[in-house]
């Protein structure tokens, strides 16, 4: 079977869904016609028309307040972000509006923004992001950031289909660099679940999105060069959590490190760090550690950038830590 | 036919294709606002309305000659000076004091406050605090008529001071662009809360903007109800027929302070008091109605009459209602789960509040 990209994943996952249901559209700036600054949305126009692919005005918080309205009479609008650092600008509109529409007004409101997001790609400040983290603290929305290319199908088909507001993270590093082939048939990967990325006994790491790759480079140096049995998980949804997941791999290896692209202050690992000490502390046998990004804006030259984001040996550097404590 | 032509029966008719009936029904709508924000009043100095009070006092005709030119499938999204709108659409006296009194069978079960309440079938929308915001959603909601060739149109209401907000202009320039069957008031009352309008936009008119989005603007005397109605039905015809958005700016004054508490200090002396005697929509109309529209002094008090009698049973109603369960707090956040879990140091509490927490010992605490 063929193997497709990780942004042709996302891609084929919204054919299916815009064929499978006619309330499924899609709306963002240059999506329509031009198919998409990343060409995500390419060849979507073409097949469902414009009515259903909509280039709009640079307005991020007419796109989601419009995707909002449009979700209420029963539509799911997927919204595009050109790059999610622009989700900034509707931020008001996704945490006061639709994050809070079904609580207060009982206004069911299904729509997914989504758009490229994270760094390695000599971005700079305002093309590297993940603020992911800003999100979190929201109850009402839902937060998933694949780091597969199965996972980028089977989620955003998810999305599109859960009946709230579902905030698609993808990583635009990973968008032509890995492939996988696609499972048959409708394949939808549950909101909600973490997924093992590789077993392990000695030592877990928790991670999500393109630093997911960077564990599983960093367990393969530790197994050959120490004999440490590293254990991966992807969290691949971040609100919610799985709770599970990660108590069990806690329970399993008593050793834990997270680790994520965001900066470290504030972001997601804190809150990870934080369950498992309230869920399992008596499992541990050494300090819980974060593995992230410098705080600071992401400077564009690779001198900088390589320099604040976390890297393999960052990694590997801390589990040697944590084991040997 | 003008304003004052006469009907075969001898009584002038109504203008703007109403009936005499609707002249009437506008009346009660415009009383029935009033009346009932002048009984949450009450409510409120009774501590029973347990937030802040939002009054439209003065500006009754904007919302109700507006929401009148909408039909029944239509949707509007009012703001905090539109109860009237709501009214209109469908919304009870009952609704909105148990919205106001945080019941449990508000139509919100107490999770919103004043008149954040909506529901679409009877065709509004809830507001939210962020102004501006409902300008975008509307233009979704219409985006969705139009997707589905629905001869449906939307009309939202937004504030002089909204019109400073990037929401508003996003919105409206979102919906002018994809020809959406919207019409966007603009109800200039002259305050944003102790704003005056000349300090919030250097433009001549809010009409004018319109020029900047490519559509028409107009502007009209919002305490003349029927000129009120007038202008929006244009607007609404044009959404209809697919030729896009109107904005329609409406002149009137807010008399009251931006809530209950508010003392308007800022406000110029005699300034109120001025509207007060001599530009009252609901004084102004009741006079046309008697006068040019020849309807006996009697029938407007049988409406007043009407309108006093809904609200007191209304206020009945309200009262026996029940405050909502301390748990339901953690009900409906997402479709799936649909109920957040307790914190471990809640478990198996009732209440979250001892009976000698006050909020007005907060702060005062000294061991």
């Amino acid at each position: 079977m063929a193997e497709v990209t990780y942004l042709e994943a996302i891609r084929e996952g919204l054919f299916e869904e815009m064929e499978r249901d006619p309330n499924v559209f899609c709306l963002g700036e240059d999506i329509g016609a031009y198919g998409g600054a990343f060409k995500v949305t390419d060849g979507l126009m073409q097949k469902f028309g414009e009515r259903r692919v909509i280039d709009t005005p640079i307005s991020e918080a007419a796109i989601v307040g419009a995707a909002a309205g449009a979700a209420h009479m029963g539509l799911r609008p997927v919204c595009e972000m050109q790059f999610i650092d622009f989700i900034s600008c509707a931020y008001d509109m996704l945490t006061n509006y639709v994050a809070t529409a079904r609580y207060r007004a009982f206004l069911p409101t299904p729509m997914v923004v989504r758009g490229p997001s994270g760094g390695y790609v000599r971005g700079g400040p305002f093309h590297s992001q993940n603020p992911e983290a800003a999100f979190l603290h929201t109850p009402g929305l839902k937060i998933v950031y694949p780091a597969t290319a199965r996972d980028a199908k089977g989620l955003i088909k998810a999305a599109i289909r859960d009946d709230d507001c579902v905030l698609f993270f993808e990583h635009k590093y990973l968008y032509r660099r890995i492939k996988d082939t696609m499972p048959a048939g409708d394949h939808v990967v549950p909101i909600g679940k973490a997924r093992v990325a590789r077993e392990g006994r000695d030592l877990s790491i928790i991670t999500y999105a393109a630093t997911v790759w960077k564990a599983l480079e960093a367990a393969e140096q530790l197994e050959k060069e120490e004999g440490l049995s590293v254990e991966v998980i992807d969290l691949r949804s971040l609100l919610p959590m799985d709770d599970e997941a990660i108590v069990a791999t806690v329970k399993k290896t008593n050793r834990v490190l997270v680790v994520h692209e965001d900066t470290v202050t504030g972001g997601i690992a804190g809150e990870i760090t934080a369950r498992i000490n309230e869920l399992c502390f008596e499992w541990l046998d050494a300090p819980v550690r974060r593995v992230g990004a410098h705080d600071v804006p992401l400077p564009y030259a690779p001198q900088l950038e390589d320099f604040v984001l976390p890297q393999t040996s960052d990694i590997v550097r801390a589990a040697r830590w944590i084991s040997a404590y | 036919m003008t304003a004052t032509a006469k009907a075969s029966s001898g009584t002038p008719a109504a203008p703007h294709g109403l009936t005499r009936e609707q002249l009437l029904e506008l009346y009660k709508w415009m009383r029935l606002t009033r009346t009932l924000e002048e009984r949450l009043v009450n409510l409120y100095r009774q501590t029973k309305v347990v937030g802040g009070l939002f009054r439209s006092l003065g500006q009754e005709g904007c919302a109700v000659g507006s929401a009148f030119a909408l039909e029944r499938r239509d949707i509007l999204s009012p703001l905090i000076r539109n109860l009237g709108s709501m009214l209109v659409k469908g919304a009870t006296p009952v609704e909105v004091l148990r919205q106001y009194m945080a019941k449990a069978d508000s139509m919100t079960r107490g999770r919103e406050l004043n008149i954040h309440i909506g529901d679409l079938e009877r065709g509004f929308v809830g507001q939210i605090s962020h102004l501006g915001d409902m300008v975008p959603v509307m233009a979704g909601i219409t985006l969705s008529f139009k997707m589905r060739n629905e001869a449906r149109v939307g009309l939202v209401y937004v504030g002089d001071g909204a019109t400073s907000t990037g929401a508003f202009h996003e919105g409206i320039n979102f919906a002018a662009v994809q020809r959406c069957p919207l019409v966007v008031i603009v109800e200039n009352n002259g305050y944003a809360y102790s704003t005056p309008t000349s300090k919030q936009t250097a433009a001549r008119s809010f009409a004018d903007k319109a020029i900047g989005y490519g559509v028409p603007g107009v502007r009209a005397d919002g305490n003349d109800v029927l000129e009120t109605y007038r202008v929006t039905k244009e607007a609404v015809a044009r959404a209809r027929g697919g030729e896009g958005v109107t904005l329609i700016e409406l002149m009137t004054y807010r008399r009251k302070g931006h809530a209950e508490h508010d003392n308007q200090s800022y406000v110029p002396p005699g300034e109120i008091e001025q509207w007060a005697a001599t530009n009252d929509p609901l004084d102004r109309y009741a006079k046309a109605l008697t006068t040019v529209y020849a309807f006996p002094a009697s029938a407007l008090e049988a409406v007043d009459a009407q309108v006093q009698q809904e609200v007191d049973a209304a206020t009945d109603l309200a009262e026996q209602s029940p405050a909502p369960g301390a748990s339901e707090a953690l009900v409906g956040v997402y479709g799936d789960p649909p109920v957040m879990p307790t914190l471990w140091y809640r478990e198996g509490v009732g209440s979250a509040v001892e009976k000698n927490e006050r909020a007005q010992g907060w702060g005062t605490f000294n061991g």
